[in-house]
């Protein structure tokens, strides 16, 4: 019995390492891809441990496209969306938790309701809007509905502050602290583990969305990372050195993020189903 | 006297928090609402971006439902979903199994699993169409290796469908691995005990306890896998952009088609409706079906 259950064990074991590999293999693949020669790229059979460490190939990424303006852009548009949409839906998820006003129940009902409607139905006319707005090819169209739609944040917010107790609040209006003070010095530092939270998913959903970029930028120096990464491939179609170079260059944030916050993604997602 | 006072307090503390709310609410009627209805009036117009808005009455929906790409997108979406949900399912329901248990690494397997999805972007998806390349890919020499031929991935009809499940499998496995491992660790462990006195062995324990206590979670899941399915866009986009002969092209790629590669704004809208009706279906359906299935502790 005893051996049997060892032998199961290694078994198991050696099914979640194989998973891990699958899981793990392309981002090796391509990282080891970024660091070889073009001849060494169409060499067969191809290596699977490094054979050469051509380091220039990310220098050639920033020098061929302008990926140092698309990283300047990608960090400016997904820092202000990030922290845009955590302040109002916060401050939402506050009004909604803790303060009494008419017609809460349904306001809240009808933002809960709008969650239900995907983002692709809104998309021909909010270009529409946009481009009324002279906002097309500029990174407003990107910040600006992120910031002030996220009906699913004042959700989770509002859920984690009403298991807060108010004692809380009330003592800070005893002590003649205006609403905005109670949420911001009161509120918001409790809230921490939930912000930190969403603000790692937020951050993540921004850097890499393609398709609302796809659609509102133009020029080559508003771009941002996905958009030269597809570029990219569009223009050095087989140089795969060059271009698992430009993909090692894109996802390395979100990898180095991860890795010191992987605990909170887990979690985030066996709590509460989250997606990325 | 002091209920005045308190009238006053209370009306404050009201405009207060309609204040807080304005600039989601704000954000909901401007780009949510307003352009949803505004969506709907579209598909009755004909407009170019430029050129004046002229209602066309039903005539974009005739000439949407007469183009081919419509069919063709929805089929593909049909493929992709039932190419992707029992795969993904099975697959992280067994990875859920073997690690509900004191297991040796579980962190680590865990933050692995999870991987592709926290890095779902058009970056991996390159890396993707790097290693299905015919000649160079890996994937094929790996084949090779096992003396099969590689098929034509991406160049060839049936199989650049399978690239594009594969890949959404690989990135998806992780999120519904954790999916599946919370719904595990929540049935409460008397049960077991209570067959394991009664004599059950394992596979009678998983298809009369695991399974029905697990099923809102696989309701979930399926959900959540045929909507991720309908709203496909970057994985063929990157991957074939569509082709070849229209076999990965999806209705995502369709609107955006539509709209910004032949300025047929009205058409787009009615794809999007589509779109949003099939997705409000998809809901209703799986709602009602669930109703048969679904083991719920009320």
């Amino acid at each position: 019995m005893n051996k049997k259950n060892r032998i199961n064990k290694y078994l198991i074991q050696a099914v979640l390492i194989i998973f891990a590999v699958f899981c793990i293999f392309p981002f090796y693949w391509m990282v080891l891809t970024a660091l070889k020669s073009s001849n060494n790229v169409i060499e067969f059979p191809p290596k699977v441990y490094p054979t050469s460490f051509k380091f220039s190939n990310f220098a050639d990424v920033f020098r061929l496209m302008p990926m140092g303006q698309a990283y300047l852009n990608s960090i400016k548009v997904t820092l202000l969306a990030t922290f845009g949409t955590l302040f109002t839906s916060s401050l939402a998820a506050f009004a909604f938790a803790k303060m009494r006003f008419r017609f809460r129940g349904l306001l809240f009902g009808i933002l809960l309701g709008t969650m239900m409607i995907p983002g692709q139905v809104t998309l021909i006319p909010l270009y529409i809007v946009f481009a009324r707005l002279g906002w097309i090819d500029t990174h407003l169209p990107l910040i600006v509905p992120t910031v002030l739609t996220n009906a699913y944040g004042v959700f989770m917010i509002r859920q984690f502050m009403i298991n807060l107790p108010s004692d809380y609040v009330e003592a800070a209006k005893i002590d003649g602290c205006n609403y905005f003070r109670i949420y911001w010095q009161v509120m918001l530092p409790l809230c921490k583990p939930i912000i930190v939270t969403l603000g790692l998913f937020t951050f993540i959903w921004n850097w890499n969305n393609y398709l609302g970029a796809l659609i509102f930028l133009n020029t080559d120096t508003k771009f941002t990372v996905p958009l030269i990464i597809s570029a990219f491939r569009g223009v050095y179609t087989v140089q795969w050195e060059l271009l698992m170079a430009a993909s090692t260059v894109a996802i390395l944030p979100i990898i180095i993020m991860y890795l010191f916050s992987q605990k909170f993604f887990i979690q985030a997602v066996s709590l509460t189903g989250i997606k990325a | 006297m002091k209920s005045k006072k308190k009238n006053k307090q209370a009306r404050y503390e009201q405009w207060m928090a309609y204040l807080f709310i304005m600039p989601q609410y704000l954000g909901l009627i401007c780009f949510v609402l307003i352009p949803v209805i505004v969506c709907f009036v579209l598909c009755f117009t004909s407009w170019d971006l430029i050129g004046e808005i002229n209602f066309t009455g039903l005539s974009n929906f005739v000439s949407v439902f007469k183009d081919e790409r419509i069919g063709k997108s929805l089929i593909n979406t049909l493929i992709f979903a039932l190419g992707i949900i029992p795969v993904t399912t099975i697959v992280s329901l067994c990875l859920a199994l073997l690690t509900n248990r004191e297991i040796k690494g579980l962190g680590f397997y865990k933050a692995t699993y999870f991987l592709p999805m926290a890095t779902s972007s058009v970056a991996i998806v390159l890396v993707w169409y790097w290693m299905f390349a015919p000649d160079l890919g890996i994937i094929n020499f790996a084949l090779g290796m096992l003396g099969i031929e590689g098929p034509g991935w991406l160049i060839d009809n049936a199989w650049a469908r399978v690239a594009v499940i594969l890949m959404s499998t690989w990135q998806g496995l992780g999120y519904y691995y954790l999916i599946f491992l919370a719904g595990l660790k929540s049935i409460p462990k008397e049960y077991y005990e209570a067959a394991d006195i009664d004599g059950a062995n394992t596979v009678q324990k998983f298809f009369r306890i695991t399974l029905p206590l697990l099923s809102t979670t696989t309701f979930f899941v399926i959900i959540t896998m045929t909507i991720g399915a309908l709203n496909t866009f970057q994985e063929p986009m990157v991957l074939t952009e569509g082709g070849p002969e229209y076999s990965t092209y999806t209705i995502v790629m369709y609107i955006y088609d539509l709209a910004f590669k032949f300025f047929r704004m009205g058409e787009a809208a009615v794809v999007s409706v589509v779109l949003f009706m099939l997705v409000v279906l998809v809901t209703i359906v799986q709602f009602r079906l669930s109703g048969k299935w679904v083991h719920t502790n009320e």
